[in-house]
C-alpha cells in the first residue's frame, strides 16, 4: 500500500510522458529542418568558393568583369570568370520590376482596404489570387508570344532583353506586393483613421498622411519582398531576357541573370570542372542575395514594431 | 443660463440597418458649458455624440434622421462640408489614439492637412495646445520623439491638444478618461473645466462622480432615449424622472 503510493507519486505521470514524446518530436523535426538548412548553405558555399580557392580567381574579378567564358585563362592562368554582365542584368530586372509594380500596387492596396473593400474582395482578390497560381513557364510562355513582339515592335531590337525581363516580372510580383501592401494596411488601426478625420482630414489626406505613413515599414517589407521574389524567379526570366552574356548596352539587347545562366548551363557542365564551379560560384551570390534580402525584411520589421 | 446656444439636436432618429439606436434625441448644448452624456452601456450616448460631427457616417448602413443645428445651420443638410465641420467639432476618443509620429507631428497634423507650413506659425501651434492640454511640460523636451513612447494619461492629453490646435467651436469627447489611471484623469479633469473657458465640450461619461464634478449640464440616455435633462445640479440633487434617480443612486446600470 505504502509502496503503491511512493511509487506514483515517484513516477512520472501519463501526461508527462506524453508531454515529452510531443516536445521530442518537435525539436526532432526542427532539428533535421536547421540540419538541412545548415547543410545546404555549406554545401553551395564549399562548391561555390572552388573557383576562388582553387583556380584563384580574384573575387573582386569575379565582380567587376565582364567576360565569362571558363575555358579560356588571362595571361596569369587564370580562368575568365567576370560575373558583372549576370549581376547589372538581374540587379536590373529587379529594381525595374519593382519600381514599376510597386505603385500599381500600393495604390491596388489602397483601393482595397480604403475606397472599396466591397469590390475589393470581389474582383481584386481573386485576380491577385489567380496571378500567384500561374506557374512561371506559363508566365514565360505568354511573355515569348507577347511581350516578346510588342517590346520588339514598339522600342526596336529583337524583343528580348532586360525590357521585356522587366514587364513579364512586374506582373509576376504585383500580386506579392498586393497583398502584401493589403496586410500592411489593414494592419493600421482604425482610430488613426478616425483620429484624422476628427481634425478635419479629408479622405485622400487620411490615407496618404495617416494609413500610408504608419503603415509604411509593412509597405517596405512588401517592397523588399518582391524584389526578393524578382531577384530568384529563373524560368520566365530566362525565356524573355535572351541569354547573351554580355554586359547589356541598352534595356532591349539580349542580357541575362544569374538565375538565367544557371539555368542555362547547369545541365552543360560538367561536374567538378572549373565552368561548373563557376555555376556555383553564381548560386552562391543568389544564396547571399536572397540572405541580404532576408535580413533586411527583419530589420524592417524589428524597425517597425519597436515604434 | 445666460449662454447661448450652440448646438441643438431635434428629433434625432438613427438607424444601424433596422435597428433603432436612437429614438428622436433632442438636446441643446450652450456655449463655454460641459454637458455630460451619461446612461448605462449601449444606451447610444456614444453613437448620440458621433453624430454631432457626423462620425457615423464612415459606418455602412447607418440611417439619419432629425435636425442638428450648429450655429443655426444644419449640419446633415445635403450640401454640408463633413471635412469643415468636423474642424468645427473636434472629437477625442476612449482610447488614446495618437499617430505613430513624434509629438510634433501628431499635434500640427489638423494644421498641415489644412495647409499651414509656415513653422512659426506651427511651432506657437503646437506650445499653446499642449499648454492648454495641460500635458506642454511633461513633453516640452522630447517633442520629437514618437508620442507612443508616452504613458495613456499623457497620450490622451497630447491628442487633446491635437483637436485644439484646430481651435475647434466644440469638443467631442468619448469617455476620455474611461482609459486612465485615477491621477491622470483628474488631471484631463481639471484640464477640461480650463477648457470650457473658450471651447464648449460635450463628453460622455461612465463616471457619474465624474459627470457630477466638472459639467454644468447632464444629460440621461436610456435606450436610446434622452430620458432627462437638466443643470447637473439638479439632475443629482433633484432629477425629475424616476429612471434618472435609480440610475444616478446606482439601483441600475
Amino acid at each position: 500500500m505504502h509502496d503503491s503510493i511512493k511509487e506514483s507519486l515517484t513516477m512520472r505521470s501519463t501526461s508527462a510522458k506524453r508531454e515529452f514524446r510531443g516536445k521530442f518530436l518537435a525539436m526532432f523535426c526542427t532539428t533535421i529542418i536547421i540540419i538541412l538548412v545548415l547543410s545546404l548553405i555549406g554545401f553551395i558555399a564549399s562548391k561555390g568558393i572552388t573557383i576562388f580557392v582553387s583556380d584563384k580567381v580574384n573575387i573582386i574579378d569575379f565582380l567587376t568583369h565582364s567576360i565569362w567564358s571558363a575555358d579560356k585563362t588571362d595571361s596569369q592562368g587564370r580562368p575568365l570568370l567576370g560575373a558583372l554582365p549576370m549581376i547589372m542584368g538581374s540587379f536590373s530586372v529587379t529594381f525595374l520590376a519593382t519600381i514599376i509594380a510597386t505603385p500599381f500596387a500600393i495604390a491596388a492596396a489602397v483601393f482595397m482596404t480604403e475606397i472599396s473593400p466591397k469590390l475589393g474582395k470581389k474582383v481584386l482578390q481573386p485576380v491577385i489570387e489567380l496571378l500567384v497560381g500561374i506557374p512561371s513557364v506559363v508566365y514565360g510562355f505568354i511573355g515569348v508570344s507577347v511581350v516578346i513582339p510588342f517590346v520588339r515592335n514598339t522600342f526596336g531590337g529583337s524583343g528580348f532583353g532586360i525590357l521585356a525581363g522587366t514587364f513579364v516580372l512586374f506582373v509576376m510580383i504585383l500580386p506579392t506586393i498586393t497583398s502584401m501592401s493589403i496586410d500592411a494596411l489593414k494592419a493600421v488601426p482604425r482610430h488613426y483613421r478616425e483620429a484624422a478625420l476628427a481634425v478635419g482630414a479629408t479622405r485622400w489626406q487620411t490615407i496618404s498622411r495617416v494609413v500610408l505613413r504608419a503603415g509604411a515599414p509593412g509597405l517596405f517589407t512588401a517592397v523588399v519582398f518582391g524584389m526578393a521574389r524578382a531577384f530568384g524567379e529563373a524560368l520566365a526570366v530566362q525565356m524573355v531576357i535572351g541569354n547573351a552574356m554580355l554586359l547589356p548596352q541598352n534595356l532591349v539587347s539580349p542580357a541575362s541573370t544569374l538565375t538565367s545562366v544557371l539555368t542555362m548551363n547547369m545541365g552543360n557542365t560538367v561536374m567538378g570542372t572549373t565552368a561548373n564551379n563557376a555555376l556555383w560560384s553564381l548560386a552562391l551570390l543568389l544564396l547571399l542575395m536572397s540572405l541580404l534580402f532576408n535580413t533586411v525584411i527583419k530589420y524592417i520589421a524589428k524597425k517597425g514594431t519597436l515604434k | 443660463m445666460a449662454n447661448k446656444t450652440i448646438l441643438s439636436a431635434s428629433d434625432v432618429h438613427l438607424f444601424y440597418g433596422q435597428k433603432e439606436a436612437l429614438k428622436g434625441v433632442s438636446l441643446d448644448c450652450y456655449e463655454n458649458e460641459i454637458t455630460a452624456l451619461i446612461g448605462p452601456s449601449g444606451c447610444g450616448k456614444s453613437t448620440f455624440l458621433r453624430t454631432l460631427n457626423r462620425m457615423n457616417d464612415l459606418i455602412p448602413n447607418v440611417t439619419i434622421t432629425g435636425n442638428i443645428l450648429l450655429d443655426g445651420k444644419n449640419i446633415y443638410a445635403p450640401n454640408t462640408d463633413t471635412v469643415e465641420l468636423r474642424k468645427q467639432v473636434g472629437m477625442v476618443f476612449q482610447q488614446p489614439n495618437p499617430f505613430p509620429f513624434s509629438i510634433y507631428d501628431n499635434v500640427t497634423f489638423g494644421l498641415k492637412i489644412a495647409g499651414i507650413t509656415d513653422r512659426a506659425v506651427l511651432d506657437e501651434a503646437v506650445e499653446t495646445s499642449l499648454k492648454a492640454a495641460a500635458v506642454w511640460d511633461d513633453v516640452k523636451d522630447k517633442l520629437n520623439e514618437s508620442a507612443l513612447a508616452l504613458s495613456g494619461g499623457q497620450q490622451q492629453r497630447v491628442c487633446i491638444a491635437r483637436v485644439i490646435a484646430v481651435k475647434p467651436d466644440i469638443i467631442l469627447m468619448d469617455e476620455p478618461t474611461s482609459a486612465l489611471d485615477p491621477i491622470s484623469s483628474s488631471k484631463v479633469e481639471n484640464m477640461m473645466m480650463e477648457l470650457k473657458q473658450d471651447y464648449t465640450i460635450i463628453t460622455v461619461t461612465h463616471n457619474m462622480q465624474q459627470a457630477s464634478r466638472i459639467s454644468d449640464r447632464t444629460a440621461f440616455f436610456l435606450n436610446g432615449e434622452l430620458i432627462e435633462v437638466d443643470e447637473t445640479k439638479k439632475i443629482f440633487l433633484d432629477p425629475k424622472n424616476k429612471q434618472t434617480e435609480d440610475y444616478i443612486s446606482g439601483k441600475f446600470g
